[in-house]
């Protein structure tokens, strides 16, 4: 596991140095937040109706930014051959970047949370849900994130390609995490729970696709 | 271009049209999950071999241009190896097939017992590429990149304040390395290759950008590194500072060896 511990420790190192994620990333997402609710033009209560499809819309933008940042980190400095070097198994590479993704990513998302109860008022109805919900979400967003990530190095066209390759596939998260939330949130009358337990296996089924193929796609970073 | 070279570009040319290069590379690790044996029935090797590099008929493309034209190599253990050529001549790429991260499209190629194509992560773990990029991160200090690449080969073990003494690095650890000089940072990737303690030494260009004293540093860690029973191969237009320290000279042109010398280390070329 420490090799799993030194990539993410090195990774959040590096973004506690140069702030890129705070100082960039996130106000982005917040941007994205208050551009909505000036675009729909909404009151306060269809805003809250609206909530948790704009969160995860603002965080799918934010990570993407998040995940391009974690990229760029290893080809500035040509550290994925060295990663390759390092002789350790690709699973584990991949799991320590996506576990720094990860963590980035919920801390984009507690701010965006602060963020929608400010701006759009609204209420945690089941708390433990939202934040199952989010975890769940999470993971699954950093795993696809993180082995399209390297994938878009190989093509040599990661800044332009990465959205276009990563966005269908984040689709299917995207709708259930927004569902979990209408349930969390208490905008919609849905089964939260079952909405939940599809973004686990969404979570399970990515971070087990990026575990086998991340060794593969690598070699061409 | 030798026949095979040139099938090897055609079939590589097939290969990427329907992109199933990747596919086949994707399948290969999908199996070895299913059925772990088709992949690591070759780590099983014998490690008290006396060669440490045996490269037969070795083709490996950049694009379509084959950077190594079937090119033949042997090393002996505990060897210093010079690999001189003119630019474009295959030297980089023969370090890089030897570090196992140059895709061999026809041949075979063996370090330390280990092949490059099937047991990539066994020969990676074992040898210490120095390359033209540092590979450091510019935000981390010298101290932490140290710390990170140690903890992800294993060797958390290593007296890493040691380590960057011997490159005369010591006083500079907690610098970050944006702040250093061209040939600071190389000093500090020299001593990254070092805490990994390899068996088989890679240098590409070891001197270059480095100060008289640096430069001898190099000199001094090819020395260790022999002394501790490893093997050296040291890629360079460097000639007269590198062949005293050399007990063979390899001369490669257009992908392959032309020339193959024992060399008398002080200086006299056999």
């Amino acid at each position: 596991m420490r090799e799993i511990w030194a990539l993410t420790r090195k990774d959040l190192l590096i973004e506690a140095r140069s702030k890129v994620v705070a100082t960039q990333v996130l106000p982005f997402a917040m941007v994205i937040l208050i551009l909505f609710g000036l675009a729909l033009d909404a009151d306060r209560s269809s805003l809250r109706s609206f909530t948790p499809g704009l969160f995860w819309v603002a965080t799918l933008f934010a990570g993407i930014l998040a995940i391009q940042r974690s990229v760029s980190v290893e080809t500035q400095s040509s550290a994925f051959e060295a990663l390759r070097l390092s002789g350790a198994p690709g699973w584990k590479l991949f799991a320590g970047k996506a576990l720094a993704v990860a963590l980035q990513l919920l801390a984009i998302e507690f701010v965006l949370a602060l963020g929608v109860v400010v701006l759009y008022r609204s209420n945690f109805a089941d708390p433990v849900l939202v934040v199952t919900a989010a975890l769940a979400a999470t993971i699954a967003i950093a795993s696809a994130g993180s082995l399209y990530g390297v994938l878009a190095v190989g093509m040599g066209v990661r800044d332009t390609i990465l959205p276009m390759l990563l966005l269908p596939v984040l689709t299917p998260v995207l709708v259930a995490a927004t569902r979990a939330f209408d349930d969390g949130l208490g905008t919609t009358a849905v089964n939260g729970w079952s909405w939940c337990g599809l973004l686990g296996l969404f979570a399970v089924v990515y971070g087990a696709i990026g575990a086998v193929a991340y060794a593969v796609v690598i070699e061409d970073a | 271009m030798p026949g095979f070279a040139l099938r090897a570009v055609k079939q590589r040319s097939r290969c990427k049209l329907i992109g199933c290069k990747r596919l086949r590379r994707l399948w290969a690790v999908l199996l070895s999950v299913v059925w772990p044996v088709s992949l690591s029935f070759d780590y099983v090797t014998d490690s008290t071999t006396e060669l440490a590099v045996q490269v037969r008929g070795a083709v490996v493309l950049l694009g379509r241009f084959p950077a190594l034209a079937g090119l033949d190599l042997q090393l002996d253990t505990g060897t210093v190896t010079l690999v001189q050529g003119p630019n474009g001549a295959g030297k980089t790429t023969l370090l890089r097939l030897l570090a196992g991260l140059a895709p061999l499209e026809s041949g075979s190629a063996q370090v330390l017992g280990h092949d490059v194509t099937k047991a990539k992560r066994q020969v990676r773990a074992s040898v210490g590429l120095l390359s033209p990029a540092t590979m450091l991160y510019d935000q981390l200090t010298i101290a932490e990149n140290l710390e990170f690449w140690a903890s992800l080969s294993r060797h958390d073990d290593v007296d890493l304040m040691a380590a960057l003494d011997r490159v005369s690095m010591a006083d500079f650890a907690d610098q970050q390395v944006a702040t250093l000089s061209t040939g600071q940072r190389r000093r500090a990737a020299i001593a990254v290759v070092a805490i990994r303690r390899p068996r088989l030494w890679l240098l590409d260009e070891p001197h270059a950008g480095l100060d008289q004293a640096g430069r001898d540093i190099v000199d001094g860690l090819i020395a260790g590194a022999i002394e501790a029973g490893a093997t050296v191969v040291v890629a360079s237009h460097e000639l007269d500072r590198v062949r005293p320290l050399a007990t063979h000279i390899a001369t490669v042109a257009g992908g392959i060896v032309h020339s193959f010398e024992a060399n008398s280390p002080g200086g006299v070329h056999a």
